[in-house]
This record gives C-alpha cells, structure tokens and sequence, in this order.
C-alpha cells in the first residue's frame, strides 16, 4: 500500500442533488439485477437440499412449490433477501436493545471498540506525522518502515495480541481497539504527511518574511492546508477500524460484537445470522464513514473553503 | 559547538558512565573490549572532521556495542535493574545510532546509499528488542526475542513451508488472480456502457465502506474448509478495489488525447489498445499492490473461521491457544516476508511496463 492508494482522483464535483438524480435510476437498476440474480442463485444453491428432503418424504413436487420451498428454508446455503431482512427487522427491531439476541447490542460493542481504536490510532498517525516532516532522521528511517510494515498481514497478529493482552489481565474493549488501533494509523500518517507538506514553496517563504516560527507556521499554514488529506485518510482509517474490531472479536471466542456472531454464526451453521451480522456491519462501516464525511463538511465550511 | 557534536558528547559520556558503571563487565572481559571500540568508534566520530572516516568509525562502533552488549547478556549473572550500567550504555549507545542516522539521512543519496539509513534503523530496531528482552527476561509468552523466533524460523520450517503452500501459493495466488481479473473485465464492461458504471461507481464507493472480509464464514460453508473458499474470499476483497482504480485509469485520458485520437480515425480498439489502456496502467498497478496485502490478510483472516489442519492463520490461532507465541511470530515473518516480495515483484513489473510515467523520472 503506497502512498498513492490515497490519491485517487475525485469524482467531478456536482451539487448532491444533480448527482443523486444522476445515479439514482442506474443504481436501481443494478441493485434490481443484483437482487434478482440473487433469488436465482438461491433456488440454485438450494435446490439440492429441498428436492432431497422432497423425495425423502415421497412428494412429487411442481416448479413453484420448489422455488417457494428454496425460499424459506430454516438453515439455507443462500438465504433468499427477504429471509435477511426478515431476520435483520426481527434482530434489530423486535429484540430488546438489552437483550444478548439483539443486533443493536453486539454492533454497539463493535462500535464502542472501533471507536476507541480510531481516535487513538488517528492522534497515534498525526503525531507520527509531524514528527517525520520535522525530523529528517524520522523521515529517512521510519516513514519507510512504516510503509513496509503495511505489506505486513496485520491482521494475522490480532489472535496474538488479544491473547497476550488477556494474559496480562487486559480483556474486552482494550484488545480490539488496540488492533484498531493499529490499522488506522498507517493512513493517517501518510495522508497527514501528504498533507502537512502540500503549502508550497511560495506559502513558506511568504511566512519566513514574516519570520514566524516552526509553530506558527505549523499553526496557521501546514495544518489548516492538511485539514483535506486529514479527512479523506481518516475516511479510509474508520474502515480500517472496523475492520479491526471485527476481527479482534474472533479469537476471544464468540461473546459480544459482529465478529462474535459471525463466528457462532458459522460454527451453528445460521446462515441467516452471519448474513445479518454482514448487514449490520456494512451499515455500520457506511454510517461511520457518512459521519467523517459530514464532519469534513463541516470543518471545511468553518475554514472558509468551498465545500 | 553545534548540535551534532554536543550528542556525540553525550553519547560517549552515557557509554563510559555505563562501562565504570556495575554490569558484570568485570567478568566478561570480550564484551568490555567491544563496548570500549564503540566507544572509540563514537570519540573518532567526534573528533574527525572527514565525511569517510566518520561513516566507517561510526558504523564498526555501532556494531561493536550491540556486539558487546549481546555478548554480556549471553554470559550468566542478574541483569535488568540489577544491571543498571548496562542500560546506561544501551542509552549512550541509543544517541549515538540517532546521531548516525541523522548524518546517514542529510548526506543519503539515491539507490544502495539511500536504504543504509532505513536498514540501520531496522537492524537497531531488532537489536533494542532483544537486549530489552532478554534483559530483563521478558516472558516469551508475552514477547519472545527475535532470536528466538529465528531459531523456530529455522527449526520449524518443516510445517511453516506446507503452511506457506497452503495460504500463499494456492489461497492467495489463485484469488488474487481471479478477482483481479474479473474486476478488470467488469470495469471495461462498464466502461463500454455508461449506464453500468453510473450504477456500479456509487455501489463500489459504499463497498470499500464495508468490511467485506465478513464473507468469509459465508465462503467457508460453500466451498468447504480446503483452500477453495479462501481463495473465494480474496476473488471478492480483490475485486472492488481493482475495479474502482481501472474504471478511474480509464477515464483518466484527457480531451485533447481523444481528440487526436479520433482524428487519426482510430477505432474503438485502437484508441484502448494505444491510449486508455496504457494511460490506465498505472492505475491498475496501484490496484495491484493495494490488493497484494487485501489478498493476504484476506486468506489469513478466513482461515480464523475453519481450515484443514494447515495454513498460516491456522496455525497462528492453534499456537496462540497453546501459548507458543514464538511460533506464531515466526508465522508472522513467514507473512511478512511474503507480503513484502510479493509487493516488491508488483512495484518491479510496474516499472518495467510503466516506465514513462513521470513518477520514475530521476
């Protein structure tokens, strides 16, 4: 992962309801596909099971009580969508929030933990930053090691650390946040790096005939200059966070949060809870990244820039 | 005096207060002669004023103290805070690499020289780990010492290799593959017709959004616990990201490009063939190397959710659960290790089929 993954080019700016009236049809057609297709697929992957269990208890069956059947099987290979949704509102809506059963409870625990792990991975990035573009010796020899350790499966030491930290008495939130931790900073530190050394050589020298100090410059030109590339990193960073957290609930062995109920999911064979834990997570990644976003806008219109 | 010279100063106060300092050093005569060259290589390092002298003074007085102090250690005797010379001297010893890496950052140049910076750096790294370690004789349950996670790199590479087979040369490479390649094909599909891409842009902004490695328990009951699901995890975590940045590069060619293009009278191919498509690559190399470490994290993660008794996630969630935390750092280098010449082999192809792009212009 470079530098670069945090340069892609912008989409062109339009106000947002020209571009909603712009993708809306096209999106709708593609997610009408999707679904279709999916019912498809889910008679395909499911068939199998049903004209087993058809010809087992001696029934001969018509097209439509088989598509039916394929469609409201209690353990599916594929649930049909509107079985996910039935079981999401079911989870979601009709569970007390208290409740072990209800969705709302595991997503806050993920939440909680992703949400610590990215406020400290973030200031963990921004100080890394402006140590490198201080320091030339950080620059020379940490930034490349700090790139290189993103080629490193991160991921793979999320057992280890929620073991070796349950060792030593630390349980619960402490242990996912640290490896969202992990994960966020990266981004962040490149991005800021970016960002904080994006004035130009003009906007330097305009400050050093006003003959202000590292701080002041730091103050009042690098920072407020980095304020886009901190936003479009810390996008990428609560992602990453998520992501993160997810993972570090696996190997604790299944008790709160969506990676607990992907994993007992997949152990109890549920299809049907591992697809609304899926749900749930996409939204909550969704969600999170709409809030960064918002807080951009907002930060971005304090600032005086064009949004 | 200036700033460099008064750290220099400091280091070898530190270094010779550690040495006068009770460690054990009495006792080990071959590690109070390294310490004392490091020293030495830190005095000369003061007093020359020549660039030449000073890197080779520098680099042996550096060995030599990392030298003398894991040569303390070997030997018997209490050390952590029963040894407090010892770390006077690690401390002196510290400034003094910060010291070298300075000057080693202000006067690097390009190729070999500009990595002598970055690889001190590691190897201290390295080196810090281990005397901390077995100094104050840390638990290997909570952090074994590089050394010893060496010795099981060596002693173990009859189950690391089938394990690295298992992930990296079927899971990762055969998924890798596929989901670049129908991320690819996908993005010039809706290149083709702009309905598609309108709908699938948004969908694939929201996609990187979400943390698609959740598929993996989904995978692992369609295709079974054998490499195949793993490989269908990273297809589809390959997938977007490949499709965003090729859909990105092939609209990155300008106007006046496609104008001239038509007034060539070029058809469809050509124009792709001769200008999108190149003008793409660098995009889709990016996508490449992103999705090199997606890919492998992908199939380690989703063998958290069930495998055969083989593969490198595997065998990190079993040696976690016994405790072996050697082994599973010695997995972690096995990954790493993969990870990195994996990306290396990506960064060398891109140069050689993007080598007009500005970013390589000395």
């Amino acid at each position: 992962m470079t530098t670069d993954a945090l340069a892609l080019p912008a989409l062109p700016r339009t106000s947002g309801a020209n571009r909603l009236a712009f993708h809306a049809l096209p999106v709708a057609a593609v997610l009408a596909f999707l679904i279709l297709g999916w019912y498809a697929l889910a008679v395909g992957l499911n068939s199998m099971q049903v004209t087993d269990r058809f010809k087992r208890d001696g029934i001969t069956w018509t097209t439509p009580q088989l598509l039916a059947a394929t469609w409201s099987m209690d353990r599916p290979v594929l649930p049909a969508p509107h079985q996910i949704a039935q079981d999401f509102y079911q989870t979601v809506f009709a569970t007390p929030v208290t409740s072990k059963r209800s969705l709302v409870y595991h997503a806050g625990v993920t939440v909680s933990a992703t949400l610590v792990g990215f406020v400290f991975g973030s200031l963990l990035g921004i100080a890394l930053a402006i140590g490198i573009i201080h320091l030339p010796v950080l620059d020379r020899s940490l930034l490349p090691w700090i790139i290189a350790s993103q080629t490193v499966p991160i991921l793979a030491i999320a057992p280890m650390v929620v073991v070796v930290l349950g060792n030593a008495g630390f349980t619960g939130l402490l242990p996912k946040a640290v490896i969202s931790m992990y994960l966020c900073f990266f981004p962040v530190t490149i991005g800021m790096v970016k960002g904080l050394r994006s004035p130009d050589a003009l906007q330097l020298d305009l400050m050093r005939t006003y003959s202000a100090s590292r701080a002041q410059v730091f103050r009042k030109l690098r920072w407020p200059a980095a304020t886009r590339f901190l936003f479009a990193s810390l996008k990428v960073a609560i992602a990453g966070s998520l992501i993160g957290a997810i993972v570090g609930e696996l190997p604790t062995g299944a008790q709160a949060g969506l990676g607990a109920r992907l994993l007992s999911g997949s152990y109890y064979g549920q299809t049907m809870q591992i697809w609304s834990a899926l749900i749930m997570a996409s939204l909550v990644g969704v969600v999170l990244v709409c809030i960064v976003a918002l807080a951009e806008r907002l930060v971005l219109r304090y600032q005086g820039s064009p949004a | 005096m200036s700033a460099n010279r008064a750290t220099y100063i400091a280091a070898i106060i530190l270094m010779v207060i550690g040495l006068v300092t009770p460690a054990g050093w009495l006792a080990n005569p071959t590690a109070f002669a390294f310490a004392l060259l490091a020293c030495a290589g830190a005095g000369l390092c003061f007093w020359s004023h020549s660039l030449s002298v000073d890197h080779v003074a520098g680099t042996l007085g550096l060995f030599a103290g990392a030298a003398g102090t894991l040569i303390l250690l070997s030997g018997a005797g209490p050390f952590g805070t029963q040894a407090p010379g010892l770390w006077l001297f690690v401390a002196g010893w510290t400034l003094f690499l910060w010291q070298r890496l300075d000057v080693l950052a202000r006067s690097a140049g390009h190729g070999v020289a500009a990595l002598l910076a970055p690889g001190l750096f590691g190897l201290a790294l390295l080196y810090l780990w281990q005397v901390v370690v077995t100094g104050f004789a840390v638990p290997q349950v909570l952090l074994p010492s590089p050394a010893q996670v060496a010795t099981v790199l060596g002693n173990r590479a009859d189950i690391l290799w089938p394990d690295f087979r298992q992930t990296f040369l079927k899971a990762v490479l055969a998924g890798f593959v596929i989901g670049n390649a129908a991320g690819f094909l996908t993005a010039m599909i809706a290149d083709r017709i702009a309905f598609i891409k309108r709908g699938v842009l948004p969908l694939c902004n929201l996609a990187s959004a979400m943390p698609i490695v959740g598929i993996a328990p989904i995978m692992v009951m369609w295709f079974g616990f054998d490499w195949h699901s793993k490989a269908a995890v990273v297809a589809v975590v390959t997938f977007f990201p490949m499709l965003v940045n090729t859909l990105a590069g092939l609209a990155s060619v300008d106007a006046m490009q496609r104008d001239l293009m038509h007034s060539y009278g070029a058809s469809f191919g050509q124009t792709f063939a001769k200008l999108r498509l190149p003008s793409a690559l660098p995009f889709v190399f990016n996508a490449l190397k992103v999705n090199s470490t997606l890919a492998l994290i992908a199939a380690i993660v989703a063998e958290f959710f069930g495998s055969p008794i083989l593969g490198l996630g595997f065998r990190i969630s079993t040696e976690v659960a016994r405790l072996n935390v050697d082994v599973v750092w010695a997995v972690i280098a096995v990954a790493a290790l993969a990870g990195s010449v994996f990306y290396g082999a990506i960064a060398a192809i891109e140069r050689v089929c993007t080598f007009w792009h500005p970013s390589y212009r000395r």
